[in-house]
């Protein structure tokens, strides 16, 4: 069967791995690819790296990362941020990736879904999603910009228009949990996942162990993916997957 | 010397990166004249299996194959080895036929693509219980020649074998160490 997949999540700014703190000011926590050796070793099912470079120097380090990464390491890379066309999608592929991950502009253009996927296959094209609660309309919305704009498009409806036009699995981050650490938004994950026939990663609001186990028991996505927990180790990788071997789910051991 | 099929379609980086990291040498090429000089050839490809199966045919390179198959070995990675079987209903296209079976999509109670981390069931020691990557919408049926499956609600076809043909579903390139060993057995002589 299957494994359930943990991803650990990787910022990278001009080249090194960063860390918000509070959405102001980055930390410096290190070299990505020692950090991606460090996560395969742990066990890490796959490595996400978000590109939040401002400059075009940024995004060419960007491409060096992956290739020294790619050389290295032999399980799937998804990078994301910052992908506009096919072009920037060919460029990610060719230095070494194996998904890229779409986001503000699948929302600019959602035919870019659809092209991308017949021109490189729809198992690679991840859309990531940015979901918000709005207490006022009862319901929730998709953000663009780190959560601060809000884009008025129903999340449920845009989810099911991405797998429609050729996603081929789902990163949703739950903005209002992300970096709470109070656990994932599983009344989400759960009417989300009922909407696609498609993976679905989670993300947002990983705080311990008990909240992947949580994840898995409660919704039927199929991957749970954070950033400081697991770089700071509050969570280590293999600890949590024999936890979740323990709680009886099909996970990679290594 | 490795030859792998250069067909301008799909990501090909990686397995240079994996060969390269099993020290063996290769080149890429889409020249028929050079494939057949290569002792070993690997058949890659992501992407669309009419497309795949056309531009093969377009660059010459189908009946280079069919040639080189009767005394070397080849070896086809996820839609790679989808084109070593008959037919496939995606583009609904003929493959190489040097695979008994057809190629239809996933027919699962589960999520489409069968992406990540799967089990492999086998008689062979070498695959027996390795946990490998696939990421893929197709699957061979009415095969013959498999030698490893994985349980996605069907039992899907993971490895195919006979004589000097070998298919690999996934992705051997992305599947960590496992992967690595796999591919290697699979270059020196299959499982």
């Amino acid at each position: 069967m299957i494994k359930k997949r943990i991803i650990p999540c990787l910022d990278v700014k001009d080249g090194r791995v960063v860390k918000g703190v509070n959405f102001v000011g980055l930390r410096d926590i290190g070299d990505p690819v020692e950090l991606a050796k460090r996560y395969n070793e742990e066990g890490a099912d796959e490595l996400v790296f978000l590109d939040i470079s401002k400059t075009q120097n940024g995004h060419d380090l960007m491409i060096d990362i992956i290739r020294d990464t790619a050389k290295e390491l032999f399980i799937p890379l998804t990078i994301g941020g910052g992908i506009s066309s096919v072009s920037d999608i060919r460029q990610l592929l060719n230095a070494g990736a194996d998904k890229i991950s779409i986001n503000s502009a699948a929302l600019k253009d959602p035919g870019l879904i659809e092209t991308a996927s017949e021109v490189f296959g729809s198992q690679c094209i991840c859309i990531a999603i940015d979901v918000k609660y709005d207490p006022a309309k009862e319901d929730c919305f998709v953000f663009t910009h780190g959560g601060s704009k809000d884009t008025g498009i129903r999340a449920y409806d845009w989810i099911v228009r991405c797998a429609e036009l050729g996603a081929g699995e789902l990163l949703i981050t739950s903005m209002d949990h992300d970096g709470v650490k109070q656990g994932f938004d599983l009344d989400f994950l759960t009417k989300a996942n009922a909407l696609v026939d498609i993976p679905i990663i989670a993300s947002g609001g990983a705080g311990n162990e008990g909240h992947f186990i949580e994840l898995f028991r409660e919704t039927d996505v199929s991957a749970g993916l954070a950033a400081s927990i697991f770089h700071n180790k509050e969570v280590e990788i293999e600890d949590l997957k024999h936890k979740l071997h323990d709680e009886g789910f099909e996970v990679r051991l290594t | 010397m490795i030859g792998i099929v250069d067909y301008s379609l799909g990501n090909i980086q990686n397995i240079k990166n994996a060969l390269e990291k099993l020290e063996f040498p290769y080149i890429l090429s889409g020249n028929p004249a050079e494939l057949r000089d290569c002792d070993v050839i690997i058949l890659p490809g992501v992407g669309h299996f009419g497309s795949a199966a056309g531009t093969i045919n377009a660059l010459g390179i189908k009946d280079a194959l069919l040639e080189i198959a009767a005394s070397k070995r080849i070896i086809g990675i996820c839609l790679g080895m989808q084109l070593l079987f008959e037919s496939s209903e995606e583009g609904n296209a003929k493959g190489l036929g040097l695979l008994k079976g057809h190629v239809r999509k996933i027919d699962t109670p589960h999520v489409i693509p069968h992406l990540g981390w799967n089990t492999l069931e086998s008689s062979k020691a070498a695959l027996e219980g390795k946990d490998v990557y696939f990421i893929h919408n197709y699957m061979v049926e009415d095969a013959k020649d498999i030698v490893a499956t994985s349980e996605y609600g069907p039992q899907v076809p993971a490895v195919a074998q006979k004589d000097n043909i070998i298919g690999i579903q996934f992705h051997p390139e992305k599947s960590g160490d496992a992967g690595l060993k796999i591919l290697e057995q699979a270059i020196l002589g299959g499982f």
